[in-house]
């Protein structure tokens, strides 16, 4: 589980967008623009975005996972609650696609169910940190001085912290259910997304526009939310899309690691943790390639959009 | 350069101040606090008030705090009721081994990684290229013990070329002395850190071989072996200066999660033991030794780099 180690990564610089401008220009207008639309960041990005046949496949993927977890278990119905011990291991065949686990359970529709904790978690967690870590890093970076250092500094405490221990601690003091552990991993999490958007923001505030809000009297928050935050949404929005990618890869680790979600519920790490045991009393490869597949592809999507998203919202490398 | 160092350092002792303050609060998270985490579910509120005395909980906070801090300086992490000894003899048997397989671990990343990524600059965007980022995709995206499951899978379930589990040895001596069994527990702990490694070796070979001093260099007539290994490489390499302090986290995860695959008698594996057991002074000794090894590691990562890069100085 390799997490980025926060600020190691280059922050992106934007260019004066074209969202600002655009409201600028309608605001000195006293009206609507009559001329052609002008082409917001997000419509330009995604245009860059499409381009890129890595970014369409992995959405393709995760729009594929998706329907998977949530629409499959419509159409392929499994008791994912009672185990069934006359079914303990029993090998693959018509009536069980991938085999059943050493409760009995049906490996397939079990990976529908696991994945529906994987992502839910996935994408609650990374929704949680960006949203913090967004407004903390902002405010920090555009308030400045002693405030700032002093934010600061509590962002590094967390960092130096190995994530991974205190993610422990905590699932051992809470036993986490699904909605705990979008917090325990957030809590972490926005830690880095924080120290970027500051970043972001000591370049943004000496920007004209945000100049101006001060001029014709707007307050600090209206500067922040209105301006800044919509001005980094390029690095948030990159950094969402691999926040969610490596929430699910640290939900799976404490899955394995047996201080995941309370069973009968499941996701794909603790599905794996079963499989470790019984590896060494036979090929039971339907116990650990399923739901590790299914982790890697999942977050090899997510990495692969994250990255053209990236090239997307770099303004440098875009044709104006 | 000196005052870079102090300023640097005061900034480590007061990220070290809130870390130790975060620790703290994090024991009286517990559920009915540290001592019902102590004499479990079915302890007395008398009993617990009486050892809530007896160790001191009763006290302020900062009272508290202050205590603590002062044993921590003198090296007293706790006790370890659930093993009967204390959390620095615990520190002191487990840590030499984690050390080990973490050194040998990054190691074998760092040769791999590095080279391949200098290549993969240098024939960027060829098959090569992109093979060696499928491969790197892949590290990002494979959670660190399924490389474990995988490698004991097919290397020694199928294969029988290694065996399955870590040397099993209270010294180090005695885990050196089975090279075979260290293989796969090297390679996985490796594998993902490759990605890492090799990921920033490209872009930042690739940054530097636009930069002005490349052009320079090649207009007075320097070789391309020349331009690359002397002047490319050394400059790219910075950037990985800066990423090992800055991924002693990534280091530790991947220790507990290898340890615990492996059966590798380190600390992560007997981190991940006291979770089971509830033992929390082991957990929070093992915490705090771990982050300040990550402060000091950043501190001499920050100075190291002032050291090969002079622009840090002066900012």
């Amino acid at each position: 589980m390799t997490m980025l180690p926060p600020g190691a990564d280059p922050s992106l610089a934007h260019g004066h967008t074209a969202i600002a401008e655009a409201e600028y220009v309608e605001v000195a207008a006293g009206g609507p623009l009559v001329t052609a639309k002008p082409r917001g960041m997000l419509r330009r990005g995604w245009e860059v975005f499409a381009e890129s046949k890595l970014a369409l496949i992995g959405l393709g993927i995760v729009v594929f996972m998706v329907l998977f977890c949530f629409i499959g278990p419509l159409l392929y119905h499994t008791d994912q609650v009672h185990t069934d011990l006359s079914q303990t291991l029993c090998t693959p065949s018509g009536k069980h696609p991938l085999g059943c686990d050493p409760v009995g359970y049906d490996v397939l529709g079990r990976l529908m169910i696991g994945g529906q904790t994987s992502l839910e978690v996935g994408f609650a967690a990374a929704i949680v940190s960006v949203l913090i870590g967004t407004l903390y890093g902002a405010i920090s970076g555009f308030v400045g001085g002693t405030f700032d250092s002093l934010l600061m500094r509590i962002v590094d405490a967390g960092l130096s912290i190995p994530y991974i221990m205190v993610i422990i601690i905590l699932s051992v003091i809470f036993h986490p259910s699904p909605a705990i552990m979008i917090f325990i991993i957030a809590a972490f999490y926005w830690l880095g997304v924080a120290r970027l958007v500051r970043g972001e923001t000591l370049t943004l505030r000496t920007r004209e526009y945000v100049q101006a809000v001060k001029v014709i009297g707007g307050g600090r928050l209206r500067s922040v939310v209105r301006h800044i935050v919509p001005n980094a949404i390029g690095t948030i929005i990159v950094q969402a899309t691999f926040a969610v990618a490596d929430s699910i890869l640290i939900l799976s680790g404490l899955g394995f690691l047996g201080l995941g979600v309370n069973a009968p519920a499941t996701d794909w790490g603790s599905m794996l943790s079963g499989g470790l045991q019984y590896m060494q009393g036979g090929n039971y490869w339907w116990l650990i390639y399923p739901a590790g597949l299914a982790i890697i592809i999942t977050c090899i999507a997510f990495n692969f959009i994250g990255d053209a998203l990236r090239d997307a919202f770099e303004t440098r490398l875009q044709r104006r | 350069m000196v005052g870079y160092i102090v300023r640097r350092t005061l900034q480590a002792l007061i990220v070290t101040f809130l870390v130790t303050l975060f620790t703290l609060l994090l024991v009286h998270l517990l559920p009915g606090g540290p001592i019902r985490g102590l004499l479990g579910p079915r302890a007395t509120p008398a009993q617990i008030a009486y050892y809530d005395h007896i160790y001191g909980f009763d006290r302020p906070i900062w009272v508290q705090y202050g205590k603590w801090v002062w044993q921590l300086l003198h090296g007293n992490l706790g006790y370890s009721a659930k093993n009967n000894q204390t959390v620095t003899s615990e520190i002191a048997e487990y840590m030499p081994k984690t050390v080990v397989l973490a050194l040998l671990g990054t190691a074998v990343s760092l040769i791999f990684g590095i080279p391949l990524g200098v290549y993969q600059a240098v024939k960027r965007y060829t098959f090569g290229d992109y093979a060696l980022t499928g491969v790197s995709f892949i590290g990002y995206a494979t959670p660190t013990f399924f490389v474990g499951l995988l490698l004991v899978q097919w290397f020694a379930i199928s294969l029988h070329w290694f065996p399955p589990f870590a040397p099993n040895s209270t010294t180090v001596l005695g885990v050196l002395a089975q090279p075979q069994a260290l293989v796969l527990p090297v390679l996985a702990y490796a594998f993902v850190l490759y990605a890492l490694w090799s990921r920033y070796m490209r872009s930042s070979v690739m940054d530097n071989l636009v930069q002005d001093y490349v052009r320079t260099a090649r207009a007075k007539g320097a070789s391309e072996r020349r331009v690359l290994w002397g002047h490319v490489f050394r400059n790219s390499l910075t950037a990985i200066v800066t990423l090992l302090g800055l991924s002693l986290p990534t280091l530790v995860a991947g220790a507990i999660f290898i340890e615990v695959v492996f059966n590798y008698p380190g600390m992560g594996l007997a981190f991940f033991n006291a979770a089971q057991n509830f033992d929390f002074e082991t957990l929070l000794g093992f915490t705090i030794i771990a982050t300040l090894a990550t402060i000091i590691g950043n501190l001499l990562a920050d100075i190291g780099y002032a050291v090969l890069d002079p622009r840090v100085r002066y900012s």
